[in-house]
């Protein structure tokens, strides 16, 4: 099946991997997208010749050897055509997020001195257009859809079909210059930048070469045994290294296919129609979508909902044994093969995920049981490690080794070690370069022996997988000295429906404790069903049962910390449950609702001193803003209570 | 690379010469005057509203366009025909199209389906070539589908192609109802309150379609609409009708400053 290119030095670009496919496999499908509902096809062939015109007409308007490229726009074939086509030239393509505003785009522009750009369409042209005055060096702003633009009469715009022409002509005339120009490239030669949104400060072009992301790419198709046959669904935004690393670097290594979506909002149904074999996605699209699987079954009829439920308490019980080859009675064998038949095959079949073989998730800390639910459908679905900086791949979960709360062992060929206060240090060929005109930030995230200081703090566990808890500035230490990783504690209670929001304290104190926000629907709807009237959030955050059904939460976290050596001392022991839901517009929580746990603590000082004292009862008056602007003072008596702690069994044991 | 240039010049001439002309129309259902003596005219490619308070009579003058209401008097000259009295199938085959207040759409028929109801007028194949899928009917089809895929395309709607119309929230039906008229390629498009009942960001979007509409296919609009705010930012010139009666008629910033409008509209004591 997969069969692996010998690596020689004399394909060590894209480009010339790109006109290597165009011999080897020139029939074979490169891209697909879904154009007026109907799935078009281009071949590697067509690929590169799209790329040759598309390059030499990029020439001829000026563009030269180590010139910057922009490309604002979805996932299309264009886009992808435009950035081998600046590859080829021995330029550098900066892909930009799309939904970024035009005043974020200038740094980008002005930082890289870019002069030509391609946008999709009116939207991102727009945005170009209305920065232009700040960007001197933009002199070319191509568009690949038309609409809306035909009274535009701007010198610097000119169309791709326009530029695609001239390209074609001019190649006519002479056909030797891109040849020599693909093979002036190296593989030390500059691949693309990526922008990094930089959530302190000014962005960071992180910049790639060739080799940093060719070879992880390499490393991971052979691991993941990908070959030409798979497919790839390319729909997150181009401008990511993820997406760039699926849909360019392994697509070139390995010759498989890459499926474009017609738009943002048919991506479920492109995904059924083109049927991925290796595919992405973050926590958040796994959850979203579990969330419409039970969604519609709940709208099921009678027997398919007891269907469904029997047959996902199989799955969950042998089904991710089975996905790992581990021994699995025969019964519950034939059990899970007819369960297979009837909800599990179908279930892959509307999630577009039948001929899924490898899936990836990471970004962020996935729960438990939405990584399970994946995998006892039969969903190979693993967990990776890495960052733009790395070019992705750092650690991967072997096959068979797939656990729910690790990001896997090392990828081949890639060194990790932890400092003393346990940041994660990486060093591997997947390293960038630098970061474009930052000699300063470049040292200090790579230090003089090569190691990437990743920002996360974590560990190995037993089986030598990492374990990523948090990121190094926020992790703390309790009074005794050991580890206090908060979010690590709050996604772990995040991941029971019923907690919204969680905000741990404990560094350089005795012990862990937590206030709580609950999830207003899930909780509303569990008192609905127990006939329990309320009134609204604080009436039920003052509740005794709502206390009970939190701290059942709690225990469960703690009973499952006490099992881990390095974590056991964070149980949380005091608790309650806040007056009000955290808000951004009362500066609790970030626009992407990220708790800001100093600033909670500050606010409500006396609360937090309250669970440290052994109160049972605190008192809390806070400014409210009302979203009409005006701002009053709520006051609120509530309740704190005391949840079980288990003995550190693990840590008894290692000790 | 002289392309450009020709499209300005192209933009300063985008309103051509009149294209549909009504003159000194009167309708009135018994002793009710719904229409008296109205005249205008509409120029090609020109985004034309007609406006005035609830019953000036802005539905029924929509509607004695289209041939469902046959005026008592006046005439209606559209290109080199003139008319004193339309009707619906006459009027689309004259390549007038319309949209409705109240949306008329097959409910249970699916968006692809509705808009292809919109190619009607220009099926050519037999029925009996349909009916058994021959040569003929069967290439039809296919340039009917590939047009319906633009249209879809252009409105943004690829993710509801196979959904029935009836479970789209309003905003997205108008947005069907809009591409059901496109499709049947009207030069003149009649729009009964596009935005009624939509709320801000829908009324953003269908007014960025209705002028991407008159932008990309050059198509001549006819629109009633209630919002004033909506109807100054996206016309050409505007009639005011009240009581039946044209009252004003101009620029929208003439309009605006027309003392008749702002009595209508603002009442005044009499």
């Amino acid at each position: 099946m997969a069969e692996h290119a010998p690596h020689s030095d004399a394909r060590d670009t894209f480009p010339k991997l790109l006109m290597h496919h165009a011999q080897v496999r020139g029939e074979r499908p490169a891209i697909r997208e879904k154009d007026l509902g109907i799935w078009q096809t281009w071949t590697w062939k067509a690929l590169a010749d799209e790329v040759r015109a598309l390059a030499c007409g990029l020439a001829a308007d000026g563009f030269k050897r180590g010139d910057h490229f922009a490309i604002v726009g979805a996932n299309r074939p264009r886009i992808y055509a435009a950035m081998a086509a600046v590859q080829c030239l021995g330029g550098i393509p900066v892909p930009l997020y799309q939904d970024a505003p035009a005043a974020e785009m200038v740094f980008p522009l002005r930082n890289a001195e870019i002069s030509h750009a391609l946008a999709e369409d009116q939207e991102q042209v727009d945005k170009l257009l209305e920065i232009l005055p700040q960007c001197p060096s933009l002199r070319h702003v191509y568009f690949d859809d038309p609409r809306g633009l035909r009274n535009y009469a701007q010198a610097a715009l000119s169309s791709y079909d326009n530029l695609l022409e001239r390209g074609r002509e001019s190649l006519r005339r002479d056909p030797a210059f891109l040849e020599t120009e693909i093979a002036k490239g190296r593989g030390s030669d500059t691949a693309g930048m990526f922008f990094t949104s930089g959530t302190t400060g000014v962005p960071k072009g992180v910049v790639h070469t060739y080799d940093s992301l060719i070879i992880p790419a390499r490393t991971a198709a052979e691991l993941e045994r990908l070959g030409e046959g798979d497919v790839v669904l390319a729909y997150l935004p181009p401008a990511w290294i993820g997406q760039n690393i699926f849909s360019c670097a392994q697509a070139y290594v390995t010759g498989y296919c890459i499926g474009c979506p017609e738009s943002a909002d048919t991506v479920m149904n492109d995904m059924r129609e083109i049927g991925p074999t290796y595919y992405f996605a973050p926590p958040r699209i796994l959850e979203n979508l579990l969330t419409t699987v039970s969604i519609r079954m709940e709208d099921a009829s009678r027997a398919k909902r007891w269907l469904y439920r029997r047959f996902m308490a199989i799955a969950e019980h042998v089904g991710g044994a089975i996905l790992d080859g581990k021994p699995v009675g025969l019964l519950d064998r034939a059990l899970y093969a007819l369960g297979d038949l009837i909800v599990y095959g179908p279930l892959r079949n509307v999630l577009g995920m039948s001929r899924v073989r490898i899936g990836y998730t990471a970004g962020e800390a996935i729960g438990p049981d939405l990584f399970r639910f994946y995998r006892s459908i039969g969903i190979n679905l693993k967990q990776l490690y890495g960052s733009t900086e790395t070019a992705v791949f750092v650690c991967v979960q072997p096959d068979g080794q797939v656990k729910a709360d690790t990001a896997g062992p090392a990828v081949p060929g890639v060194e990790l070690k932890f400092t003393a206060e346990r940041e994660l240090l990486v060093r591997s060929p997947g390293l960038f370069k630098e970061y474009y005109r930052n000699a300063e930030a470049t040292l200090e995230a790579k230090d003089a022996e090569g190691w990437f200081h990743t920002g996360d703090a974590g560990y190995f566990d037993p089986d030598g997988h990492l374990k990523v808890i948090d990121r190094v500035k926020d992790v703390g230490k309790l009074a005794d000295g050991t580890l206090f990783a908060p979010k690590y504690l709050e996604n772990k209670l995040k991941f029971f429906p019923y907690v919204r929001e969680a905000v741990c304290f404990g560094d350089g104190r005795d012990r862990v404790c937590a206030f709580i926000n609950f999830d207003i629907e899930a909780v509303g709807s569990w008192a609905e069903k127990r006939n329990m009237p309320y009134s609204g959030y604080t009436d039920l955050a003052s509740r005794d049962e709502v206390y009970e059904l939190v701290r059942e939460c709690i225990e469960r976290v703690n009973a499952d910390l006490a099992a881990d050596p390095e974590l056991a001392n964070s149980q949380i022991h005091r608790f309650l449950i806040l007056h009000k839901e955290l808000d951004a517009d009362d500066g609790e929580l970030t626009r992407t609702r990220k708790v800001r746990r100093r600033f909670i603590a500050e606010k409500y000082g006396p609360l937090v001193e309250a669970l440290y004292t052994g109160r049972d009862m605190a008192h809390v008056e806070a400014q409210v803003k009302y979203e009409d602007g005006r701002s009053g003072v709520y006051a609120a008596d509530l309740k704190i209570r005391s949840a079980k702690t288990f003995p550190a069994a693990a840590a008894a044991r290692a000790a | 690379m002289s392309a450009p240039e020709l499209q300005v010049q192209e933009n300063l001439q985008r309103v051509g010469e009149v294209i549909l002309s009504v003159q000194g129309v009167s309708l009135s259902f018994g002793g009710v005057k719904a229409l008296q003596d109205v005249s205008f005219d509409v120029r090609e490619r020109e985004v034309r509203a007609i406006i005035g308070p609830n019953g000036a009579g802005k539905s029924s003058m929509l509607n004695v366009l289209n041939g469902v209401y046959h005026p008592q008097r006046g005439r209606i000259a559209l290109r080199e025909h003139v008319f004193s009295g339309m009707n619906p199938r006459r009027a689309a085959e004259l390549g007038i199209a319309r949209t409705f207040q109240n949306i008329a759409l097959f409910r249970g028929m699916s968006v692809l389906d509705n808009l292809m109801t919109g190619r009607n007028l220009k099926m050519r194949a037999s029925f009996l070539q349909h009916a058994i899928w021959l040569g003929a009917a069967r290439r039809e089809e296919l340039e009917h589908r590939r047009a319906v895929e633009e249209i879809i395309e252009f409105l943004e709607i690829p993710h509801i192609r196979r959904t029935p119309v009836g479970k789209l929230p309003y905003g997205l039906q108008k947005r069907v109802e809009l591409g059901r008229a496109l499709a049947a390629e009207p030069s003149i498009l009649l729009l009964d309150e596009p935005m009624a009942g939509m709320n801000l960001e829908e009324k953003q979007d269908m007014c960025r379609f209705i002028l991407d509409v008159n932008d990309h296919f050059g198509t001549t609009l006819v629109l009633i609409e209630h919002d004033m705010g909506v109807v100054m930012d996206i016309s050409d010139r505007v009639v005011v009708l009240d009581y039946g009666r044209k009252i004003a008629d101009g620029t929208p910033a003439e309009v605006r400053a027309n003392q008749a409008v702002i009595d209508a509209y603002l009442g005044v004591s009499h």
